[in-house]
This record gives structure tokens, sequence and C-alpha cells, in this order.
């Protein structure tokens, strides 16, 4: 046969071979382990629990208190992130390791309640969120309000090493270009030079125009790279990435209002006076029943609205659809582990191919962000009757 | 006859299944017609096939974008009862 089936079929073999001994060395302990090639982990603490994918991907896309990183044996290896919660005028502040307990018998870990507050985990609307307990005891206390949580969560902690991360490269860069004035650009100067010129050129300057755009530069540099950063993190699998933040759809309402923000400071009285009475709309779609007026007025509220969904839902759904390839191999496993055998290679290549298409999504939303962004900055300046 | 009683939940995740599968068919048409509109310009003008692409690739990136609004509806449906 020729080179190219050989290559493939002794591919599909390793593939094959390395998933079928990780997913029986899983089956064999009693409790759950990682397996080498895959992010995948199943419920800690549990004894010849079933996979439940479901529960496996919703831990990875959702944010929690402390960093789970990988499980060696009986010991889950995780991060502890510290909890900070603000309840009714004190600030109390502890490890969140405080709220693990090791059962002394069985050597399961589970979660115990610590200073009066524990994690909810039982379904309902406060589902892995802090809430304070009865004294003395591990029952919720159901009247009690929620304390205010600013912790310093998973998705917190990726953000501030994303931050360190853009203000290294950044400051570092800036530094070299004020060290050598007028030479050609070296190292990471030449990787990021073509980029802040294709932001400048190619987003900025026909959105905003020549003579506005550079009051804008710095937003738009910065949730440009900020939204690449967090996104190709995102997707890696291992410590220090695979935090889910611009799939967290708090973080991407907070760049929306951002730019619905700044929109509404740089418009001129023209763009008030538009919203109402736009110029080229006959009279009856403004007179007596006000429809364009109020697609225009609801649209300035939906813009921003719309960049908020289209982001957080373009990388959650990518990291659903790689999590789910991989526990597609552990659903099979778990009819029969032989069919680890067929279902792992083609899983596998899959996956890589959703990597692929996720590293374009990535690029791709910073700059659709970005575009829209720039877009509506230069909406916002309308100019009189033209 | 729907009795009062009657547990919809299965019927509403149901629903949800359906309306993602139409968000996904919703997608591709859309996409499929800014890519046959890309491939006849390309056709007409080879030179001018830098600047077709990345507008398809930003027109394809806003239509997506519509695409995934009816899926959150469809997640908020089924996660959250």
């Amino acid at each position: 046969m020729s080179l190219k089936v050989r290559r493939f079929l002794i591919f599909a073999a390793i593939v094959s071979t390395v998933v079928f001994t990780a997913f029986i060395n899983e089956k064999s302990k009693n409790t759950s382990s990682s397996t080498t090639k895959s992010e995948a982990v199943a419920s800690e603490g549990t004894q010849k629990e079933k996979f439940n994918p479901g529960e496996m991907i919703m831990e990875h896309v959702l944010d929690a208190h402390e960093w789970h990183i990988t499980q060696f044996g009986n010991y889950p290896i995780v991060l502890p992130l510290p909890v900070i919660l603000y309840d009714q005028g004190k600030f109390v502040c502890f490890m969140s390791s405080k709220f693990v307990s090791v059962d002394p018998v069985t050597n399961i870990y589970g979660y115990k309640a610590y200073q009066g507050y524990k994690i909810e985990d039982a379904e309902g609307a406060n589902k892995g969120k802090i809430v304070k307990v009865l004294p003395n005891t591990e029952t919720t206390d159901e009247n009690a309000k929620l304390p205010f949580d600013f912790s310093i969560t998973k998705t917190v902690f990726a953000m501030l090493m994303s931050l360190v991360i853009m203000c290294f490269v950044f400051i570092s860069v800036a530094r070299s270009y004020k060290k050598r004035p007028n030479q050609a650009p070296k190292g990471l100067q030449s990787l990021l030079e073509p980029i802040i010129l294709f932001v400048r050129d190619d987003i900025a300057k026909p959105s905003i125009g020549e003579d506005r755009y550079a009051r804008f530069m710095p937003f738009l540099l910065t949730i440009f790279f900020f939204i690449l950063t967090n996104n190709i993190l995102g997707v890696i699998p291992i410590f220090p990435g695979g935090a889910n933040v611009t799939g967290n759809i708090a973080v991407t309402m907070t760049l929306a209002v951002f730019t619905f923000i700044i929109t509404t400071f740089s418009t001129d009285k023209h763009y008030w006076r538009h919203l109402v009475d736009m110029p080229g709309v006959p009279i009856w779609l403004k007179l007596p029943v006000p429809l364009m007026p109020f697609v225009e007025i609801f649209g300035v509220f939906i813009k921003p609205v719309v960049l908020m969904i289209r982001l957080f839902a373009n990388i959650t759904g990518g990291h659903i659809i790689i999590l789910g390839f991989v526990c597609l191999i552990f659903i099979f496993g778990n009819v029969n582990p032989w069919l680890t055998t067929v279902v792992g290679p083609f899983s596998f290549l899959f996956m890589i191919f959703v990597y692929m298409l996720e590293l374009l999504v990535a690029f791709l939303q910073a700059y659709v962000f970005t575009l829209l962004s720039a877009l509506y900055f230069g909406m916002a300046k309308v100019g009189s009757h033209h | 006859m729907l009795e009062a009683t009657m547990n919809l939940a299965p019927v509403a995740k149901m629903g949800a299944g359906i309306g993602a599968g139409l968000a996904a068919i919703g997608g591709g048409v859309g996409i499929s017609g800014i890519g046959r509109g890309a491939m006849e310009a390309i056709a007409r003008q080879p030179e001018a096939i830098g600047e077709i692409r990345s507008n398809m690739i930003l027109a394809a990136a806003l239509v997506e974008g519509v695409a995934f609004f009816a899926i959150v509806v469809c997640m908020l449906v089924l996660f959250m009862a």
C-alpha cells in the first residue's frame, strides 16, 4: 500500500493503543484519573461512577473557586484560589482549600463548610455559588442573603495572568522601539508590528476616518489583543491555559459596556437628532407611529448586547465542541473498552480539526469585535446634513 | 387534552433540540450564500481575491453570530429548566 495509507494506519494504531491503555487504566483504578492525551476529568472523589459527559463539559466551561489541574491517583492536583467575601460590612478572606475535606476512612475528597460559608452543590439557582450556612451545620441558610463574592476565581486568575503576559510583551516592545529608533524591527517587534498596523490601517482608519482615528487606537488595540490572548489561552488544555475567560458572559458584557460608553461619549448632537428624525426616511415611518425611531433607539442598546453574545457564544461553543469530541471516546469506552481503539483515532482527528477551527475563531472574533467597535465609533459622529 | 399537572419539561428540551438544528440550517444557508457570492466574484476578477476573501470571512462571522443567538436561546431552555 502507498506511503500515505501506511502512515495513517501506523498513526491510527498508535493513537488507538494510547487511548485504549489510558481508558483501561482509568477503569481499573477505582477513582477517576487523568488520561495522557486528553483533558478529560471525570468527577473527582467517586467510586466507580459512570462517566458523566455533561458534568465534565460544564466543569471545564464554567467558573470555579479553585483551579483543578489534574488528578494523580487519588489526589486531585488543584491550585486553590483566594475566596474574598463581603458580608454585611465585613470582609472575609481565606483560601478555597479550606472548603475541601478528606474523608479519613475512604480517602475521598469532598466539600465542607468553613467559617459559616460553603459552596452550594444542591441543584437550584445557587449551585456553585458561595452561600451562608446555619451555624455549626452544613445545611444552607435559606433566609440569608448571599454574600458579595469578590473572590479571585479561575476566570479572574486567568485574566490576571493574561494581563501580565500582555503587559510584559507590549512594554518590552515599546521599550525596544524607544531604544532602537529608526531601525528595522527585531524579535517581538516584528511579530507585533504587522498586527498593530493591521488594526490601524484596516480597522481604525477606514471605519473612523483619517482625522479622528488616533484617539481610539489605544482602546481598539487593547480589546483586540485582550480578546486574542484570552481566546488562545482558553484553548490550551493545560495550566496556565484552559480557563474560559472570553466565554464568560460577564467578561464579554464588560467589554461591550466599554464600547457602549465610548460610543456614547464620542457622539455629536446630530447623532441624537438622527436617532428619532433620520434623513431620507418617509414621514409616515416616524409619525404617527414611530416605527423607525423605535428601531433606532432599540438598536442603540442592542448593538453592544449583540457584540457580547457573539463573542460569548462563539468561544463557549467552540470549547464545548472540543470537549464533546474528547467525551465521545469515553462514552464509547463505557460501552466497551475495545471501542476506544476505533473511536479514538477519528475522534482525535476531529478534535484536532476543531482545534484549528478554534484558532481561526480566536483571531476572527477578536477582529470582528474590534471592527464593529470601530464602526460604532465612526458612526457616532454624524456631522451636519450632507 | 392538556391537564394542568402535565410536565412539559421534556417537550421543552425537545423544542430546544429542534431549535438548535434549525439554527444550524439557518447558519448553513446564510454562509453558503456568502460563499457562492464570493466564488462568483473571484471567478469574475481573480486579482481581487484578497479583498474578497477578507470580506467573505467578515460577513460569515456576522451571519454565524446570528446563528449563535439561536444556540444561546436553546442552551437557556435546556439548562435553565
